[in-house]
């Protein structure tokens, strides 16, 4: 993909030093190989003059990204402080039962991946339930039927 | 309470709605502090906001006028000049710099340009947390608008973090922009002196800045009027919780917590028993429901035990088990040490073990003494705040409330099913099972 490639150099080009372009180049390149594939972290690491290794290490760090394949939906539920106190836990009980899977796991059929997720910073409205990066809020345990049913469909 | 005469500095013109675009901002006076800073000079601007005694508003409270006065002059200066923006907003109850991208983005790219001014930055960044998507599209939206107008003289790269509560820490996001594991730096020296690419950096938090044009615009003397001592201006507080009506609130420092939760909020959620206040998001130590009327100041909160941090406020009914919410905090902060330095990474492990076991009814009372003792290991011994924030936060809770610690080791816990966070799961019990998409990692 010679394409990947130049994005990352034009990438890049935004910062004084080209490592600095890492982090939004690995983002590029999970979002064309949907996880960090080694090929993925290959390829990042020659735009940027690093080696795979590295960029392995790098991405480990960060929660959001992948080392290895995850649903093609990504349903991450706060759980944290502000969330917990209003009933998060209820509304990760409600995917689990919904999507048939414990928080952690991805469907059988590769669709969905459910996680609980530290704060995401909208906690005045809680339950706070990011899809594909997209948030909801708030989000009570009976609205969760019809939210896996809407990624059902697509 | 005096509804209308509050001052509304951060989020002025926003109040019916959002100033996303450039023309809405415009008209309510955007971007005049930004011509009237180019007309009074670096040197003049930069002593308005030292008047102001202006605080950093990410959490630690440093002055920004003193931070800024402690970057070398460009005479001075070998290497570029960096201006860095934190809005790497990830301290669990805290969501105002999201507010203020969404409702009022011109205003922080205003004050960005009259920061820079001040510091002759070359070059300015904001690191924006990975998960805040539309926020980075809202931003990258109006700077696109401002660049096109003309209204930005010093480039801005918006970089957007990738997922990890350390990168808020300003030398671990330094790192991170530099493209490595978000890791805390030793300090000294400061950024200041050696920062972004070992050059002269200032860092500062989304509100802070966001509040330099109306300092410009009304006058360091008459921003520090507002307020209280030591703590001028007005603050965005983020309440959450067992609370009515949730959100940000933006009031002056010096109004009590009772302003805040019963006049703005509504009170309690279901009119329920107050039992506890976070006055500064989960790594300040828990205030008694008995603090209530005390003031949201920088000192006030300091001299009750607990810190006013970002000023985000969760609410705790009488239903919340405090051995599973300290479970709940002590779970976070071993989730995201980054694992630099020994104290925290084993101690966070530590702290949240014993939690566990003391929540499973699994402990012995003398285990509630080590909890106190593994704190007091990881105080003031780890290269930066997050371990303390573990430590402090968790013997907030056992010093509170040592009776349902007691009461859990003894018998279980008395709430049971009843508590508000029965049965709340965390990503550590995950990574403990084996999570999807990540590495084995315990």
């Amino acid at each position: 993909m010679a394409e990947l490639r130049t994005e990352i150099r034009e990438l890049a080009d935004r910062y004084p030093e080209r490592k600095s372009a890492l982090l939004p180049a690995l983002r590029l390149a999970q979002e064309r190989y949907g996880h960090l594939t080694p090929d993925a972290l290959r390829e990042v690491a020659s735009a940027l003059g690093t080696t795979p290794a590295y960029c392995r290490g790098i991405a480990s760090f960060y929660d959001m990204f992948h080392l290895a394949p995850v649903g093609e939906h990504i349903i991450d539920v706060c759980t944290n402080a502000s969330c917990a106190l209003v009933g998060a836990a209820q509304v990760l009980e409600a995917f689990e039962r919904e999507l048939g899977i414990t928080a952690g796991e991805t469907t059988p059929d590769g669709s969905v991946t459910l996680r609980s997720a530290e704060c995401l910073g909208g906690c005045g409205c809680g339950t706070v339930v990011s899809i594909d990066e997209r948030y909801r809020q708030p989000v009570k345990p009976e609205d969760v039927p019809a939210i896996v049913e809407e990624l059902r469909r697509g | 309470m005096a509804k209308a005469k509050r001052p509304v500095l951060v989020l002025a013109g926003a109040e019916q709605g959002d100033l996303r675009a450039l023309e809405d901002y415009r008209k309510v006076g955007g971007y005049a502090s930004l011509e009237q800073a180019r007309t009074m000079g670096p040197g003049a601007a930069l002593e308005e906001i030292e008047k102001a005694s202006l605080r950093g508003r990410g959490g630690a409270g440093f002055p920004m006028g003193q931070k800024a006065s402690f970057l070398p002059s460009p005479e001075q200066a070998h290497d570029p000049i960096y201006l860095v923006v934190n809005a790497d907003e990830s301290e669990p109850g805290a969501f105002k710099d999201r507010e203020i991208i969404d409702r009022v983005p011109h205003r922080l790219i205003e004050g960005i340009q009259i920061s820079a001014l001040v510091i002759h930055a070359d070059r300015c960044f904001v690191y924006i947390r990975g998960e805040y998507l539309r926020e980075y599209e809202i931003l990258m939206a109006a700077l696109a608008e401002a660049e096109g107008a003309g209204l930005v003289s010093v480039p801005i790269v918006v970089h957007r973090g990738a997922g990890a509560y350390i990168c808020g820490e300003e030398t671990a996001l330094l790192e991170s922009l530099e493209g490595k594991r978000g890791q805390p730096r030793s300090k000294p020296p400061y950024p200041a002196h050696v920062g972004l690419y070992d050059s002269p950096t200032l860092i500062n938090n989304v509100e802070t800045i966001a509040t330099v044009p109306k300092i410009i615009e009304i006058g360091g003397d008459a921003y520090s009027r507002i307020g209280v001592k030591d703590s001028t201006g007005t603050r965005l507080f983020s309440l959450s919780g067992d609370v009515v009506r949730g959100g940000n609130y933006e009031l002056p420092h010096g109004a009590s917590f009772r302003e805040l939760i019963e006049g703005c909020g509504g009170g309690v959620a279901g009119g329920r028993k107050l039992k506890g206040i976070i006055p500064g998001g989960s790594s300040s130590p828990v205030l008694p429901a008995d603090q209530i009327d005390l003031s949201m100041d920088f000192d006030s909160v300091q001299k009750a035990g607990s810190f006013l941090g970002s000023a985000s406020v969760i609410v705790i009914d009488e239903r919340a088990c405090m051995v599973q919410l300290a479970l709940r905090i002590g779970q976070f902060y071993m989730n995201e040490s980054c694992g630099k330095c020994t104290p925290c990474r084993e101690g966070t492990r530590w702290i949240e073990l014993i939690l566990r076991k003391i929540e499973e009814g699994r402990a012995r009372v003398a285990e509630l003494d080590l909890l106190s003792d593994v704190c007091d290991r990881v105080l003031g011994k780890c290269l930066c705040a997050l371990g303390d924030s573990d430590a402090m936060a968790v013997a907030s809770y056992v010093k509170h409330f040592r009776a349902e610690f007691e009461a859990h080791i003894e018998h279980g816990c008395p709430f049971g099913e009843a508590s508000s966070l029965a049965g709340v799961r965390s990503p550590v019990d995950e990574i403990y099972r084996g999570r999807v998409g990540q590495e084995a990692a315990l």
